[in-house]
Formats: C-alpha cells, sequence, structure tokens
C-alpha cells in the first residue's frame, strides 16, 4: 500500500496545464478531473488527494505541510518567500513579471507610486534599482491603476502582453521570467522521499521530451 | 497603532493554560529524566545575554533578535538559542579539567518572526550538548541519546537526516574554486531552491563532469549506500574525511541498534551557520517542520576563548507535543465538598488520599455558586456536608 500523498494544485489558469502534465507523466487521474467543483479530489488508484487552492495560496499549504506537494508559479514564490523546496521548473504557463505603465511617461518626481499585486516583489525590485517609491497593494485589475491616476507604474504578469495593449500600456522593464514550480514541504521531502523522488523522476521525463 | 486591549500580548507571546501545561511537563519530564540516565548535567542560564557576545556568536540573524538597553547603555538580546550561552559557560567556567562535558537544558528562547504575527516568538527547548570530545562518537552518542528521548516521551515514528556541512564546502570549493562563488552556489541550498541552483550550475564555466557532479550533489539522499554514491562525487582528502565520518556515525548508530530511525542528505544545510560537521534534522510524519535539529560546532567555543569541538541536539518542545497528538487527557482528580461540621473528617481523606498520590481538591461548599457546574469538573466527588454519617 503506497503512502496517500496529498498535492495542492492552483486553481485557474494552471490547472489545466499541470493536470495534462501529470497525466503526461503516466498518472491516472480521472476524466470528470477537471469539471470538478470540489475542493478536495481524492484518487484511490493512485493514492493522492489534490486540493484545489488560490494559486497565490499553493505554498502557504505546502509549507505548513497539510500538503506534501504543490504546483505553484515562481511570480508567487518570489512573493511569498515560504520556506519550501523548489524541486522542479515544470516550463508551464510561462509568462513574466514586468513594469509597465502609461506610454512616454515618467515617474512622478515627488511621489512615485507603483501598484501590485506582488507588493514585496516590486518594493524587492524598485529598491535594488534605487529608487524610492511607495507600493500600493491590490488584490486584481492591476491595469486600472495608471489608468485613473493611482500610481506611475503596475509591476503584473504578462503573458501575450494582450491585456496591457487593450489597455493602452505599455511594458518598460521586464524582472523575472516565470513558469509553474513543483514544491515540496521539507518534512515530507525527507519522510516520503521515495514516492517523492518517483514523481519528480516522472515528471522529469515529461519535461524533457522522453516520454514513459 | 491601535489601543491595545487590556488581555493582550506582545506579538508572539503565549499563555499556556492548565492542560496544555501538564502535557508539556509529562513529556519535558520523560526527556529530562532520559538525558539525566545518560549522564547529562542540567543547567539554567540567563535569559538575557550582551549582544556583542552570545547575541553576535549565535546563529539566528540578527533582525530576529529581541534586543534592549540596560542602564549602562549595552544592547542586551534575550536569548535567541541555547548553544552559544552554554558555550559561554563551558568555556568560561566549566572547561577547566579538559574533560568531555556532559550538559543538558531545558529553557525558553526567544525569536522575533518575521510573517503571520501568531507564530511563537518564546518557545522552549529541550537539549544536551557534549563539549569537549572531537570524536564521532560523541556525535553517534547524542543522536542515539535523541532517538531514545523521543522513544520514551512515545514518539511513534520520526527519522532522522544527517548531513555534513564539510562535505557541502569542500566538494563546492573544489569544484567551484573559490569561496565566494561557492557561497553562490550554496545560497540555493539554503533557500532550498533547487531550480535556481540547477540554472546557476548550466551557466557555470565548468567541465560537464564538474556540472554533472554538482547536479548529482542533488540526489544523495537516502541510506547508508548514498554514501558511496558521494564517494563517487568527491575527489579530495577532506571529502573522503567528511564522509568517513558519516560512515564511522553509521556504525555507532547501528552499535546503538538504532539505524533505522536515521537516513543521509548530504544536502541538508542548516540555517545555525556555527556547524562544522556533522548536522541532522528530526522529522516527526505528523508536523510540517522539523521538530529538533543538531550538529557539531567546532569553531564556536573559540569565540569565547577556549578552542575546543562539541556538539549536539535541541528539540523544540511545541512541535513535538504537535507531533504527539496535542493536549493528553485530563488525569483523574477528586474534589471534596465540604461544609464546616465535617471540615475535620474532610482534611483526613484529602490526606490519605493525596498520600497515595491522588489529586484531591479540598472545596468549601459555600465558596461554590453553581454546584452541578463544579461536579461536573471532575472525576470523582465526595461530599462531606452536614452532620457526620448523613450525606456523602
Amino acid at each position: 500500500m503506497k503512502e496517500m500523498l496529498t498535492i495542492a494544485m492552483p486553481k485557474g489558469r494552471i490547472f489545466d496545464e499541470a493536470v495534462e502534465l501529470l497525466r503526461q507523466a503516466g498518472f491516472n487521474l480521472p476524466p470528470e478531473f477537471e469539471d470538478s467543483r470540489k475542493l478536495i479530489i481524492d484518487v484511490e488508484q493512485e493514492q493522492f488527494r489534490f486540493i484545489l487552492a488560490k494559486p497565490m495560496d499553493v505554498p502557504t499549504y505546502v509549507e505548513h505541510g497539510v500538503a506534501d506537494l504543490g504546483i505553484a508559479g515562481k511570480d508567487v514564490m518570489l512573493e511569498e518567500e515560504r520556506d519550501v523546496y523548489e524541486l522542479l521548473d515544470l516550463k508551464i504557463s510561462a509568462c513574466y513579471l514586468a513594469v509597465a505603465g502609461l506610454p512616454n511617461t515618467k515617474m512622478n518626481d515627488v511621489a512615485p507610486k507603483v501598484a501590485s499585486k506582488y507588493p514585496n516583489v516590486a518594493a524587492a525590485y524598485f529598491r535594488e534599482q534605487g529608487e524610492q517609491v511607495e507600493i500600493i497593494k491590490l488584490n486584481g485589475s492591476i491595469e486600472l491603476a495608471p489608468i485613473i491616476g493611482l500610481s506611475d507604474r503596475i509591476v503584473d504578469i504578462v503573458s501575450t502582453g494582450k491585456t496591457l495593449v487593450e489597455n493602452g500600456l505599455v511594458e518598460y522593464e521586464r524582472i523575472a521570467d516565470i513558469t509553474s514550480r513543483l514544491i515540496v514541504n521539507p518534512v515530507s521531502y525527507r519522510t516520503k522521499d521515495e514516492r517523492i523522488s518517483e514523481i519528480v523522476d516522472k515528471l522529469t521525463d515529461v519535461i524533457h521530451g522522453v516520454r514513459s | 497603532m491601535s489601543r491595545l486591549f487590556m488581555f493582550e500580548k506582545p506579538l508572539g507571546m503565549r499563555d499556556t493554560l492548565p492542560g496544555l501545561y501538564e502535557t508539556k511537563s509529562i513529556a519535558r519530564d520523560a526527556i529530562k529524566s532520559e538525558m539525566k540516565r545518560w549522564g547529562f548535567q542540567f543547567i539554567e542560564t540567563p535569559a538575557l545575554e550582551y549582544y556583542e557576545t552570545v547575541g553576535t556568536a549565535s546563529a539566528i540573524l540578527d533582525q530576529q533578535l529581541f534586543k534592549l538597553l540596560d542602564s549602562q547603555g549595552h544592547t542586551l538580546v534575550l536569548r535567541p538559542d541555547m548553544t552559544a550561552p552554554i558555550a559561554r559557560v563551558a568555556a568560561s567556567k566549566l572547561l577547566k579539567e579538559d574533560l568531555p562535558l556532559r550538559l543538558a537544558y531545558s529553557a525558553n528562547v526567544y525569536r522575533a518572526q518575521q510573517r503571520e504575527g501568531g507564530r511563537p516568538a518564546e518557545f522552549e527547548q529541550i537539549g544536551v550538548e557534549c563539549i569537549g570530545d572531537h570524536t564521532i562518537s560523541a556525535d553517534g552518542e547524542v543522536i542515539a541519546l535523541l532517538i531514545s528521548s523521543l522513544r520514551e516521551v512515545g514518539l511513534p515514528k520520526f527519522q532522522i537526516s544527517v548531513g555534513h556541512i564539510g562535505f557541502v564546502q569542500t566538494l563546492f570549493q573544489q569544484i567551484l574554486g573559490t569561496e565566494e562563488r561557492a557561497q553562490a552556489l550554496t545560497k540555493y541550498l539554503y533557500e532550498k531552491n533547487y531550480v535556481g541552483y540547477r540554472e546557476h550550475v548550466k551557466n557555470l564555466a565548468l567541465s560537464s563532469i564538474d556540472k554533472q557532479r554538482l547536479l548529482d550533489f542533488l540526489k544523495l539522499r537516502g541510506g547508508e549506500e548514498v554514501l558511496s554514491f558521494a564517494n563517487d562525487i568527491i575527489e579530495n582528502e577532506s571529502g573522503r574525511e567528511a564522509l568517513s565520518q558519516l560512515h564511522q556515525l553509521w556504525e555507532i548508530v547501528v552499535a546503538f541498534g538504532e539505524e533505522d530511525k536515521l537516513k543521509f542528505d548530504l544536502t541538508l544545510i542548516s540555517h545555525m551557520s556555527y556547524y562544522t560537521g556533522i548536522v541532522f534534522e528530526v522529522y516527526s510524519h505528523a508536523v510540517g517542520t522539523p521538530i529538533g535539529n543538531g550538529g557539531r560546532y567546532d569553531l564556536l567555543l573559540e569565540k569565547f576563548g577556549k578552542a575546543t569541538g562539541a556538539t549536539g541536539f535541541a528539540l523544540y518542545l511545541d512541535r513535538l507535543i504537535e507531533a504527539l497528538g496535542g493536549v493528553s487527557e485530563e488525569t483523574p482528580m477528586t474534589c471534596i465538598l465540604f461544609s464546616d461540621e465535617r471540615r475535620q473528617e474532610a482534611y483526613t481523606v484529602a490526606k490519605e488520599r493525596r498520600a497515595i498520590g491522588e489529586k484531591v481538591v479540598l472545596q468549601d461548599i459555600n465558596g461554590v455558586k453553581n454546584i452541578d457546574a463544579c461536579t461536573n469538573q471532575y472525576t470523582d466527588i465526595v461530599f462531606l456536608i452536614g452532620k457526620a454519617g448523613r450525606g456523602s
């Protein structure tokens, strides 16, 4: 009998790609998996329990050990700085973190402001540039901020750049490339090492194009 | 800052209420007794130390230290760990004869927490330090004692992962050449960022063989066989020395008959920068963070004026209690409700029962407003009310 493993999955954008990757790696997930509205899905034959969490919360579940493994975007990892192992670059959901704003504008000299869903990443980036800016935390529709004058710049993830264009914004600097990562709790990494290694090996084969 | 509620405590500070207190003290006593049976002697050190001495010698990050000023203007710290204070005492007072010292402690340590305010900033550690013995026998002994203590306290399932700081350092130094470059790579290990580690290795100007060695290093986890894999990766004497130490340690733990609890993990490095040799962490399957850790620190005592080696471990009592399954059942307690007429009788009964180890509460019935609520609190109630011969 294999030991049960709990895996925290990010709802939304990354979820379908992550499920597809797990299937390619040879894990037997039921066909109705994606359509379920449940927050906890047990897959008996694989001894997996999936929990469906907000992407930003995945590292939190894993750090506290209620999930052994998780799939989280690098953007979330940078923002949250949780004490978890970042084992694999799954190379899915590629995008990047960028600084954007209205075209042909400069940062306000008196009170430069930056709006972001990633206040820690934004603060660290501008500190490294030697710029003192005020960081404004928003929870969504970040593109609004420069348009209506809340901030001079935004820090957000860009995948195709379409949202920026549609809202009349341009990209100024690229901060970091983002893909999804396989993360693991430090205790699980040691106490359930055999099962975790097996998953890592299977996923590694898929990522490097060796179909099993 | 908003106004404080009268019941509030500083961030990260906690009260321990009777149920938890009892559970903690049972666990603490079980572990302490075992440590004493192994000949370790308990000591206490002050909660406050000088920042310049113990504060800087301890490996806890500066922003995690609670600092304050004494009346002469010296900066003080609330001790962030017990290893540094014990090294101070040992070096200055106890190591006169140059004999190995076996010391133990159970004490609260203080670390300001960076995020999520509710995390404890004050927590109890129970641990031992074996000072002045440079042999691997000492490392083996503290690990065997750790296993034995956890058995005594009744923890069913746990695992110890052992690594070696010397192995990592010498492997990285030998391949990368400079300490600076070795540190850059170590940082990824420390941050547990293996993706970053691999990227970094790929971008280094190294032969493909050396790159592969650095990548294979991440796989050095498992049973005794890991040591021979490690032997294929390392190419210098000091690295082999580290492996031979781990091999000796394995033999020692086998001699203690405890090898089923032991695994090797050469990627294990600690945030405690004073470790120099064998390091280890203890995991319970029931808690998401290590319940204890330890290792060899051969350079720390030098800071306090006595160059000698030492090794030890510390258990986090709170996490251990969590691993044990939380607050245990309350032990039975009798309540004798008495009235004035039968006071003498009540006192006699209480004395007799206490003499055989029972817990007995004496309660004057006139002091109780709600008798039902009162009786529900206890496993057994004895009424000694009214004239003798009636009631009870």
